[in-house]
């Protein structure tokens, strides 16, 4: 099946193309490394927007009250000469969740990565359906563009937090909010559609159009994660669509879904979002421990630790997301026995998380470790992971769990494991580089970067471990306003200067960024010595990816140290001979 | 790390914090283990030149014994969670005394059923944001919202439920020392969220029975 056609496709796009003009080229492209490399930066511009709104709120939690210096200029009733007021408060972290989330973190591992690596690591040409594909980024920039334009309607952005939940985000009287959750709903409804067309076109391509001889079993686990997200998010953003039409109904057209005055049902919000929410987290994370894998097993020059293990597991997780979203609940008012049922589920959900955990480590023992820029990263990314999936088996444990529910515990829980995909990101970034733009990062600025950020991440969230265990609530505007808070006070300084401190340390990204793609040494074909098929095209890859003949695939990705060979690597399309008469068997 | 958790002065709360426990000894072994092991690793088997790595893909049998360690772990913790789970949420003792708890923005709206111990009676007592409970009594608490979706958070009896409109949900507790625990709102309603606040006083039966005598007859 894959091998016909991919021989189809190989018909329908020779190896040569017509030069089409710069917008058809840059801005209009239906190819899947422009869209690819459109979403990245998509993805960027946000993520300095979600970071300075991450900022403002730091300020706020370590010195409440107090004017954060340059932003004298926001008119009122938004700010008062620099000083947040609670709604703007509860605007703040609402999008800063909601544009990481939605519009960095989907768009770069998802959108970027997902696009640029799946045509190239399968071996064909480009998506199954270019046209969709480049409406997806369109349709993707202008959510991005709506959601934007909420901090310039009158009551501003909205103010129920990232998870919306009912009743208060379902009655404009409760937030003072009106147009601007009106339009964050929009916005997402509109993002949906925009992952729905980029899902479908990943299955499409995975299962249609893998290069001859590239079986399942041969895919890179990067693609099985890309490939497993691309079917969660298909089923998944569905019911989050639902739920926020519902939503929307019930704000503007006097339904009473989600009101009780008319019979509705305030948790059924609940129900509807983490259903799909739960997902979601997958969904985020899977593509990071995928590149992960690639990446480790690459700069331990030695094959992933147990591949079916690896692939099986991520299939595990990808079916246990649908029977725990119930543990957001557990103090709801959900019926507490399911709530028994719900802890059992995300208990046994940690167990594949553990597998791969300990896989990575197996991959590393024995290895020859090459501490590169995208290594050093992709080992922050474990022990990041290792830290926000231990912290999730204390909010699995119902009992404890009414103590830690909504508190900074919880906080610091899923910023290890959502914005630790961050390390996720930039060991992608900094490995696929050469590929993306045909030239080389600056690798001792990439290794500040590194030190700078580990040390301030986990400066800036690991404390709030304590801050949990002390009780202290997330989403309130002045901890100082508690007496049984204050002690912890310092802390929440010590946090904010750290998160300064994890911002500033960006500032060699962007350098390195901005200077690798005007004057980084141009790269080579293979720069890491990989094995897999992105590595067989030219850096950049042209129009077409691959030449004249699409590459013949004869083992697996993951083939480093093979006896077989004298150097320490053997791409998946090397013809020794030997194995010929086996490739010719799929 | 635990040393910052609040003074605990419920029944069941020994028992969650000993879950608390537990469970932070289990991770913390098992964060120190794969650490070491990481950066053991990383030491050992960084690149040198001449030396090639071990071109294996993997042991089936270290496998399975670092999937079923876990997962016995885990469904073990479950377990032991269970029976707490059971006892603060699902098997309420019966009360001792009675309070009905309404949430609304910005503030607790507490009701006492008064000298006939009946609610929804015309010597029923109302205040705002300040509980009375008397030490050592199972108190039952119905938790109702009039707007938005609050949460009845008692840091020092390790007892948090939300109140949902549309909802009258069950909460109990048994206070086992004197004092004033604060009882803020744990779930973002509104821009009042930071700074709604209420206050649990939990008194002697000498101080418990005066401020009856004195707050009851008054309503």
């Amino acid at each position: 099946m894959s091998d016909s056609a991919a021989a189809d496709v190989a018909h329908a796009v020779p190896g040569h193309h017509e030069e089409l003009g710069f917008w058809r080229t840059y801005v209009f492209s239906t190819d899947h490394k422009m869209i690819g490399r459109q979403f990245l930066f998509l993805g960027l511009f946000m993520l300095i927007i979600g970071g300075l709104l991450a900022m403002m709120i730091r300020w706020e939690l370590g010195w409440p009250e107090t004017a954060v210096p340059g932003f004298s200029w926001v008119p009122e009733p938004y700010m008062y000469d620099g000083i947040i007021p609670p709604q703007t408060y509860n605007a703040l972290f609402t999008m800063h969740a909601t544009l990481m989330i939605f519009f960095v973190v989907m768009p770069i591992m998802v959108g970027c990565f997902g696009n640029f690596l799946i045509p190239l690591m399968i071996g064909t040409r480009d998506m199954a359906f270019p046209t969709l594909n480049m409406l997806s980024f369109w349709v993707g920039l202008v959510a991005g563009i709506v959601m934007l334009s909420t901090f310039f309607v009158p009551g501003g952005p909205a103010a129920s937090g990232w998870t919306a939940y009912a009743t208060l985000s379902a009655k404009a009287a409760y937030t003072g909010v009106d147009w601007g959750q009106n339009l964050w709903i929009i916005s997402l409804v509109i993002l949906g559609l925009s992952s729905l067309m980029g899902s479908i076109n990943y299955i499409t391509t995975i299962v249609n159009m893998r290069a001859p001889g590239m079986t399942y079993f041969r895919m890179p686990l990067v693609i099985w994660s890309l490939f497993i997200t691309a079917i969660l998010l298909l089923l998944a953003l569905p019911v989050l669509t639902a739920a926020l039409a519902m939503l929307l109904f019930d704000r503007m057209l006097g339904t009473s879904f989600f009101l009780p005055e008319g019979g509705g049902e305030p948790l059924l919000w609940q129900h509807l979002f983490w259903f799909f929410g739960h997902p979601e987290v997958y969904i985020l994370v899977l593509p990071a421990m995928g590149a992960t894998s690639d990446i480790l097993s690459t700069f331990s020059r030695k094959p992933i630790f147990g591949y079916h293990a690896m692939a099986f597991s991520m299939i595990a997780i990808a079916f246990l997301s649908w029977v725990v979203w119930g543990h957001h609940m557990f103090v709801s008012g959900m019926n507490p026995l399911l709530g028994t049922a719900f802890m059992l589920s995300t208990m046994v959900i940690a167990v594949p998380s553990a597998i791969k955990t300990f896989n990575w480590l197996g991959t590393l023992w024995g290895g020859s470790i090459h501490f590169t820029s995208p290594m050093l990263f992709a080992l922050g990314f474990v022990s990041n992971f290792l830290i926000g999936g231990l912290s999730g088996i204390f909010m699995a444990s119902t009992p404890v769990d009414i103590f830690i529910h909504d508190t900074y515990y919880i906080v610091a829980h899923f910023h290890y494991v959502v914005a630790g995909i961050i390390f996720a990101m930039f060991a992608s970034i900094y490995y696929w580089f050469p590929k993306l733009f045909g030239r080389m990062m600056n690798e001792p600025l990439a290794k500040l970067h590194f030190v700078l950020t580990y040390v301030f991440f986990n400066l800036t969230f690991f404390p709030m471990h304590i801050l949990g265990v002390g009780g202290h609530m997330r989403r309130i505007y002045n901890p100082t306003q508690y007496v049984f808070l204050q002690p912890l006070q310092p802390i929440n300084v010590f946090i904010t200067v750290s998160a300064l401190l994890l911002a500033l340390s960006q500032i060699p990204f962007v350098v390195n960024l901005v200077w690798g793609l005007v004057a980084g040494r141009k790269a080579e074909k293979n720069p890491w010595q990989a094995n897999t098929l992105e590595w067989s095209a030219a850096s950049p890859p042209p129009h077409g990816n691959f030449g004249a003949a699409i590459p013949v695939v004869y083992r697996g990705p993951y083939e480093y140290s093979s006896p077989e060979v004298e150097e320490d690597y053997l791409p998946q399309d090397r013809r020794l001979g030997t194995e010929a008469t086996a490739a010719r068997s799929h | 790390m635990m040393s910052w958790l609040p003074e605990n002065v419920s029944t069941f709360g020994e028992e969650i914090d000993y879950l608390f426990y537990v469970i932070y000894y289990i991770t913390g072994a098992v964060f120190i283990l794969v650490t070491v092991l990481m950066l053991l690793f990383l030491i050992l088997y960084r690149r040198r030149e001449g030396r090639r790595a071990r071109y294996s893909h993997g042991n089936t049998a270290l496998e399975i014994t670092w999937t079923v360690i876990p997962a016995v772990i885990l469904v073990v913790l479950a377990f032991m969670s269970a029976s707490t789970w059971g006892k603060v949420k699902r098997h309420a003792p019966p009360s001792d005394f009675q309070v009905q708890v309404t949430a609304k923005q910005f503030n607790w709206e507490i009701v006492y059923p008064g000298p006939d111990r009946k609610f929804g009676t015309e010597d029923d007592f109302q205040t705002e944001n300040d509980i009375h409970v008397p030490v050592n009594k199972v108190v039952h608490v119905v938790l109702k919202s009039k707007d938005v979706i609050h949460s009845f958070f008692l840091p020092n009896l390790r007892l948090k439920q939300d109140a949902v409109p549309g909802r009258d949900i069950l909460v109990w507790f048994e206070a086992t020392k004197p004092g004033k625990y604060e009882l803020p709102c744990a779930e973002l309603c509104g821009f009042g969220h930071s700074g709604m606040r209420g206050w649990l006083y939990v008194d002697t039966p000498e101080q418990f029975e005066k401020w009856v005598k004195e707050s009851w007859s008054q309503g």
